[in-house]
């Protein structure tokens, strides 16, 4: 498979008043295509800055970090938005999504910056909300929607240029057990269809539905290891005691 | 990019649909968004309503000093001069009917002249009396003043040859003497001598600086200066000019005529001046047109504190939206695109209190005429300034909320709580 992600001594350095503090400190780090990753570590071990650089939110102190046979590490703000539009799409654990606006206006979102038709936009959006299963909440606004249901708008939003890579960061740390498999569920299905996705937890139970756990400490990878074999959230959902979807 | 193959209709599409969004935007805000309008509204209307008043009242005061006579000119005599000491102008007594005639027989741009003598005194009439300005003129009168009369009729060469002693009253004062009975035929007493009133003139109300145009009495002039002031001379001429484009032609002609008739030489100073209804239309204008501006100028003020009102609600959104400012520049925005989005919102927010504040001034402009009778002028060119100058104040005052917007740093913004 492709490298699609490659750091090469990647170094961050914080500069607070006097003294500095070192968030990466020189990472060496391959990812391939179709890869389904999760970063592991406690707070402060700097997976969050490393997520900022992966979506060229932010960029290195030094080193190089080469995404999708392109290096961005030296593009400026301009270029760098050019990418997050294109190739990344993004998860938070905070959803956020736009209140007051519909579902689908949530997920047109990146539509905007890329000078796409009406027309357009609104089939493509469609069909995003479809992969998610919300096709008939596509008018429903995010605090007409459960948890899980604003997350799976989320992901569709991430979803709809087509991006190389979903970059989820805590996606489940605002939900519950039921709807976080549920979104794992969805992420493992992308997974499948081809799409790469690096995920950060601090939670070994969600990590172990990745193929590939990365443990960082203190700014270095202290742990890279290729997960036998993940769980599966679909056999999974499937054992639970059926519940009624929330509207 | 993409944009720089878009064809215009894409670029003129692309611009609608930003500004649909900033409408959309403004939307979900609606108290906020109307209240912030507001300040712009009031000031638009204040704008259209104040220039509408001042234009208003220019216009006025240009009707009604062409309603004072038909291409006026006045000629004064020139100050007298003794000991060094100057008495302001009209003192002299130069100025004779002989002078008059002279206009009217040799000045080819001059249709009607008449000597003008003025007095004034206690007016007697059916046990009722009355103080008032008493003016002689010849039978130009009615030409020159374009003022003709209301019932009866106007004295004739004869009657200013023979200083017959016969009169035409004002409006007032028949309101005065005869408030109940015509006037035409009654005998009025000045300085105890009997006049007959003959006519009667149409009102013509009050002149732009407000004195009562109806409140005279008119006679031949040679009466006024015989039986009434004792004089020879007269207190100065008015003419009227063939027509508007004549009225400096005509007035180099009497200049010509009064300094040979009068053996005026050289560089030898006029003993008369010539003054035309132009000059004083200008002088009047201008005053009208200072106000005019000074209006529009304090309205201005409420625009620019609109203005204000912009800028701080904008500064406010764009602190409580920082997360979705972050959340736009994670999927793509670029510095640019957020600019143009926050002064989208602040140029629809003024667009909007533009067109509302319009209707609000033209409205209240109508308002004001109905009720307080003041002549509105509300034009085109008012209209449209006031609505640009309100999309100026939303570009200008929306700038630095949107700059402060497009500047912010996407990590930082996503984490803002």
């Amino acid at each position: 498979m492709r490298e699609l992600i490659i750091l090469d001594k990647l170094v961050k350095t914080y500069v607070l008043g006097d003294y500095e503090i070192h968030a990466l400190r020189g990472i060496d780090l391959i990812i391939k295509e179709g890869e389904f990753v999760a970063i592991m570590g406690p707070s402060g071990s700097g997976k969050s800055t490393l997520m900022n650089i992966l979506g060229c939110l932010d960029r290195p102190t030094s080193g190089r970090y080469v995404l999708d046979s392109l290096d961005v590490s030296s593009l400026n703000r301009d270029q760098l938005a050019e990418i997050r539009n294109k190739k990344l799409g993004f998860v938070f654990q905070s959803f956020n999504l736009l209140s007051r606006t519909s579902a689908i206006e949530n997920v047109e979102l990146p539509l905007l910056y890329n000078g796409n038709s009406t027309k357009d936009k609104y089939q493509k959006a469609m069909k995003a909300l479809e992969m998610v299963g919300l096709r008939d909440r596509a008018n429903a606004v995010p605090n007409q929607l459960s948890g899980g249901q604003q997350q799976r708008v989320a992901i569709a939003r991430a979803l709809i240029n087509e991006p190389a890579i979903i970059l989820a960061d805590e996606p489940t740390g605002n939900l519950d057990t039921r709807t976080s498999i549920e979104v794992m569920d969805i992420l493992q299905m992308l997974n499948n269809n081809g799409i790469t996705i690096v995920l950060i937890t601090h939670e070994p139970d969600i990590a172990s539905y990745a193929g590939r756990n990365i443990l960082f400490r203190d700014g270095k990878i202290v742990r890279d290891e290729m997960v036998a074999s993940p769980r599966r959230a679909k056999a999974e959902l499937a054992n639970l005691p059926a519940e009624i979807e929330e509207t | 990019m993409q944009t720089n193959t878009l064809n215009k209709t894409g670029c003129f599409m692309r611009y609608w649909q930003i500004l649909k969004i900033a409408y959309k935007a403004l939307t979900k805000n609606k108290m906020r968004s109307s209240l912030t309008m507001l300040g712009i509204i009031i000031g638009v209307g204040a704008v259209i309503a104040m220039v509408g008043i001042g234009a208003g009242a220019t216009n006025m005061v240009t009707a009604q000093i062409s309603a004072m006579g038909d291409n006026l000119i006045n000629i004064f005599p020139g100050s007298q001069q003794s000991g060094g000491i100057r008495l302001g102008a009209g003192s002299m007594t130069t100025l004779k009917d002989d002078d008059a005639k002279a206009i009217k027989q040799n000045c080819s741009a001059i249709k009607a002249v008449s000597p003008v003598v003025r007095s004034n005194g206690q007016v007697i009439a059916a046990g009722q009396n009355w103080n008032t300005q008493i003016e002689g003129y010849s039978t130009d009168f009615p030409v020159i003043r374009s003022w003709p009369l209301s019932s009866g009729s106007f004295f004739t060469d004869q009657d200013v040859q023979g200083a017959t002693k016969v009169c035409i009253l004002g409006k007032t004062i028949v309101d005065n003497l005869f408030p109940n009975e015509d006037p035409v035929g009654q005998i009025i007493r000045i300085k105890k001598l009997p006049f007959r009133v003959i006519g009667v003139l149409s009102a013509k109300g009050q002149n732009a600086m407000g004195r009562d145009q109806d409140d005279i009495i008119i006679m031949p002039y040679t009466t006024v200066q015989r039986k009434l002031a004792g004089i020879t001379h007269i207190h100065y001429i008015m003419a009227s000019a063939v027509s508007r484009d004549q009225i400096d032609l005509a007035s180099e002609q009497i200049t010509e005529l009064l300094r040979v008739r009068h053996k005026i030489v050289g560089s030898q100073e006029n003993d008369f001046t010539v003054r035309t209804q132009l000059e004083l239309a200008t002088t009047i204008n201008s005053t009208a047109n200072i106000m005019s501006i000074l209006l529009g100028a304090i309205a201005s003020v409420s625009l620019i504190v609109g203005g204000i009102g912009i800028m701080n609600i904008m500064l406010v959104s764009v602190t409580e939206r920082t997360r979705e400012i972050g959340l736009r520049m994670a999927v793509g925005a670029k510095s640019r695109d957020i600019m143009i989005q926050f002064l989208a919102e602040s140029i629809v927010l003024s667009l909007i209190g533009g067109l509302i504040g319009i209707m609000l001034g033209v409205i209240s402009g109508k308002i004001i005429q109905a009720v307080l009778h003041w002549p509105i002028l509300t034009s085109g060119p008012a209209i449209a300034v006031a609505f640009l100058f309100a999309g100026f104040v939303g570009v200008f005052f929306g700038f630095y909320p949107a700059r402060k917007a497009s500047l912010l740093d996407p990590i930082e913004a996503l984490r803002y709580e």
